[in-house]
């Protein structure tokens, strides 16, 4: 099957504005990959082709993922870093975007610490943009992994109870699978400490849960996102320890959960902060499944956007 | 001395001296000498035709931010004074966040040097409440007063201690100076850098709570309150703020009040797309703040007008939304986003033209505000049927940083004159001498 066209520019930027038609067709796309991989003989649609890895924060899982994705495909790879590049010299964003899209990639994955990052970016350069991350705002290749991995347990989304659940404060993940979710139909829930979840959340989409503990026992998936430990520092709750008792997913409460439903984290995992070894190494989980599906939906979203 | 000017046939608006009707308005040496149905011809004496034009008191703005010295590249005196002019204004209050910052008489007489060097609309300059805006100590408030500043203020930065902002109350009133107060409550605020709302939500921008300004607007109106001292409260934002604001003022506390244009005009929706032309401090609101804001320009609960002109170019707006600097111009958009209310009719003529001259005057105790017998020259002469467009590269300002690129708008400055003398016609600056 050939690449879904972009419906609105060849960037993706966030999930927010993708159709559902759109994000179905990326899936079939990923599961053909998926399957030409397993079976040794995957396709090189990058064959001569570049993209750019431009990551401002530290990312391994992401970064590596993107970088086997495009690598299988036939692409190389440029990765520019922060450490040890112009970055580090005091070179603006704009400037060091401007001279990698000299070089002359297919497109520029970025990963930066500000909101709004990637958009800037794609006004500036001639290549695609695929945002791997900006700020608290997006990310939509992991909304895509986990909707897809999601899909993959369930056969559809459609009619499921997901909760989102930690700091949705900060979470650009939280965001893109508020989004990602809802198009492909099923409900979404978040819940955490009240100092860590935004106002006017439900206008996303999502309803906020009055209980993490009642959420849990009620979803078909928890994912439970990585609590940073900079929120400690700004006192968003007292302790890690307190953080835990209350808006960790414990072995215990991990019991109560309905059969079948299931536990994703995006990685990576504060072992019993959020999530304890247990759960994370426990049949619920599907950690591992979603690293796997991530080079299986960046292949697909390498074949729609970096050209 | 500049010679006899005699302004013809337009419609004289003067809310001071309740007149509001065509007149012609004669001015000689440098002061308003008669305003009358028709003014007899002077030897020797200019004219300017404002026949189908609006002849008002020479606008006031009391928040200006003109970079000099310290941040040339982005504006200068000259260049601020000549977008000043060009959007109507005669008078501008300098802010002290310059570098060095105006916490001493030295820098206060740079700027009143250089204003005068410029030539072109009157410069007021605001000093310091706290040596170097930190909030720790009080500046030299009486050497600050006696070089000529009209009001002390820390703007950019809120005073936290509140003992100190106490006693710079307190002190301040020995030299009857108004204390000008950006309220901010930085605990409140933290790394914000928007309105909280739906749309900080979906951006995932860090919020801004208005519990930041309304915190501080409520405090310090307790403080003022207690001491008896003259307060303005600068670029109000929030419905909550206006509300405190509008109770005091029923009260019989000392207090005065700005809007800016943007803070009328825009709601947080001009964030979208991480457009750093609206990110300023206090941020853009919602709508019921912009309402809130509206209802108090015309009962009365503010009292002036101010752009909050805070020129920044491409090395501190082409960037992350979250690093960009704060800030937008506004010397040149102003009067007309103020007329706007009066097509929509929020404000009518006559309060719309009180809140940029007589409110602006009374609040800081400058001279001017309205054309009475013995007033400064100082007149703006606006065609209230001209339709143009908001084109920042048009701008006098060194800086083009404005939300407003592209807005139609109606209502433009025929004519300037500062001092009697005609400082801008024809879209263009008559430059000094």
């Amino acid at each position: 099957m050939s690449a879904p066209r972009a419906t609105r520019n060849p960037h993706l930027l966030g999930i927010e504005g993708l159709d559902r038609s759109f994000i179905e067709a990326l899936f079939e796309l990923a599961r053909e990959h998926k399957r030409a991989v397993a079976s040794g003989t995957p396709r090189t649609p990058l064959a001569g082709r570049a993209v750019a890895n431009l990551f401002f924060e530290d990312s391994t899982r992401t970064r590596t993922s993107f970088e086997i994705a495009a690598k299988t495909m036939g692409a190389e790879v440029l990765n520019w870093t922060v450490a040890g590049s112009s970055v580090s010299k005091g070179e603006s964003l704009l400037d060091t975007a401007k001279n990698v899209d000299a070089i002359g990639p297919g497109a520029i994955i970025i990963r930066h610490s500000s909101s709004g990052a990637a958009l800037l970016v794609s006004r500036y350069v001639r290549c695609s943009v695929i945002n791997a991350g900006d700020g608290a705002h997006e990310h939509p290749s992991q909304a895509l992994l986990d909707a897809f991995t999601l899909q993959d347990r369930f056969g559809t989304l459609e009619g499921k109870r997901v909760l989102i659940a930690g700091d949705i404060l900060h979470s650009r993940v939280a965001r893109s699978n508020i989004y990602c979710l809802r198009l492909l139909g099923a409900e979404v829930l978040v819940s955490g400490p009240p100092t860590l979840i935004p106002r006017d959340i439900e206008m996303l989409g999502c309803k906020v849960a009055p209980s993490f503990r009642s959420a849990v026992e009620m979803a078909d998936a928890v994912m439970m996102l990585r609590l940073q430990a900079e929120r400690q520092l700004d006192q968003a709750f007292p302790s890690a320890r307190e953080y835990a008792a209350h808006w960790g997913l414990t072995g215990a409460l991990a019991q109560q959960m309905k059969d079948g439903a299931v536990v994703l984290h995006p990685g990576p995992v504060n072992r019993g902060v959020e999530l304890s070894p247990e759960v994370a190494d426990g049949v619920r989980s599907t950690i591992l499944d979603q690293v796997a599906n991530g080079v299986a939906i960046r292949m697909a979203i390498l074949e729609t956007f970096a050209w | 001395m500049v010679k006899p000017l005699i302004i013809r046939g337009g419609r004289v608006i003067d809310p001071h001296n309740r007149v509001n009707g065509p007149r012609d308005v004669v001015f000689k040496d440098g002061r308003v000498a008669e305003v009358s149905e028709k003014a007899p011809a002077i030897e020797g004496a200019a004219i300017v035709d404002a026949r189908g034009c609006w002849v008002l008191p020479g606008l006031i703005d009391l928040h200006v931010h003109l970079r000099e010295p310290g941040d040339e590249g982005k504006e200068t005196i000259l260049t601020g004074c000549r977008a000043a002019v060009a959007g109507g204004f005669t008078a501008v209050v300098a802010m002290p966040n310059t570098r060095p910052i105006n916490d001493s008489p030295l820098v206060t007489r740079y700027v009143q040097g250089r204003a005068r060097e410029a030539g072109l609309c009157d410069v007021f300059v605001a000093g310091a409440i706290s040596k170097g805006l930190k909030g720790e100590e009080m500046a030299e408030i009486g050497e600050l007063a006696s070089a000529g500043c009209k009001c002390i203020t820390d703007d950019g930065f809120p005073v936290m201690n509140a003992g100190l902002l106490r006693r710079a109350f307190l002190y301040a009133r020995a030299f009857s100076l108004p204390v000008m107060l950006h309220e901010e409550d930085l605990t409140l605020s933290a790394r914000g850098v928007m309105t909280e709302g739906h749309r900080a939500t979906r951006l995932g921008l860090m919020p801004i709570p208005r519990s930041a300004e309304v915190s501080m607007v409520a405090r310090d109106l307790a403080i003022a309150e207690e001491t008896g001292a003259r307060v303005h409260f600068a670029h109000l934002s929030c419905e909550g703020s206006v509300r405190l604001v509008r109770e005091a003022k029923r009260r019989g506390v000392s207090a005065t009040a700005e809007a800016t244009p943007h803070h009328f005009t825009l709601t947080d929706a001009a964030v979208e797309g991480y457009d750093t032309n609206a990110k300023m401090n206090p941020p853009l609101r919602q709508m019921e703040d912009v309402k809130a804001i509206r209802e108090a320009l015309a009962d009365g609960t503010i009292d002036a007008i101010a752009t909050d002109h805070a020129p920044h170019g491409p090395l501190d707006k082409e960037v992350e939304f979250d690093k960009a600097a704060n800030g937008v111009i506004g010397l040149e958009t102003a009067l007309p986003l103020a007329l706007e209310l009066v097509q929509q009719g929020v404000l009518s003529k006559e309060r719309a033209v009180e809140l940029l001259t007589i409110g602006p005057a009374r609040a800081f105790g400058l001279p001017g505000g309205h054309l009475g017998a013995g007033a400064p020259a100082n007149v703006t002469v606006v065609d209230p049927d001209a339709k143009w467009i908001i084109d920042p590269m048009a701008f006098f300002s060194k800086s083009r940083n404005t939300p407003f690129h592209g807005r139609s708008v109606i209502g433009k400055v025929s004519h300037t004159i500062v001092g009697g003398r005609v400082v801008f016609e024809g879209g263009q600056i008559v430059e000094n001498g």
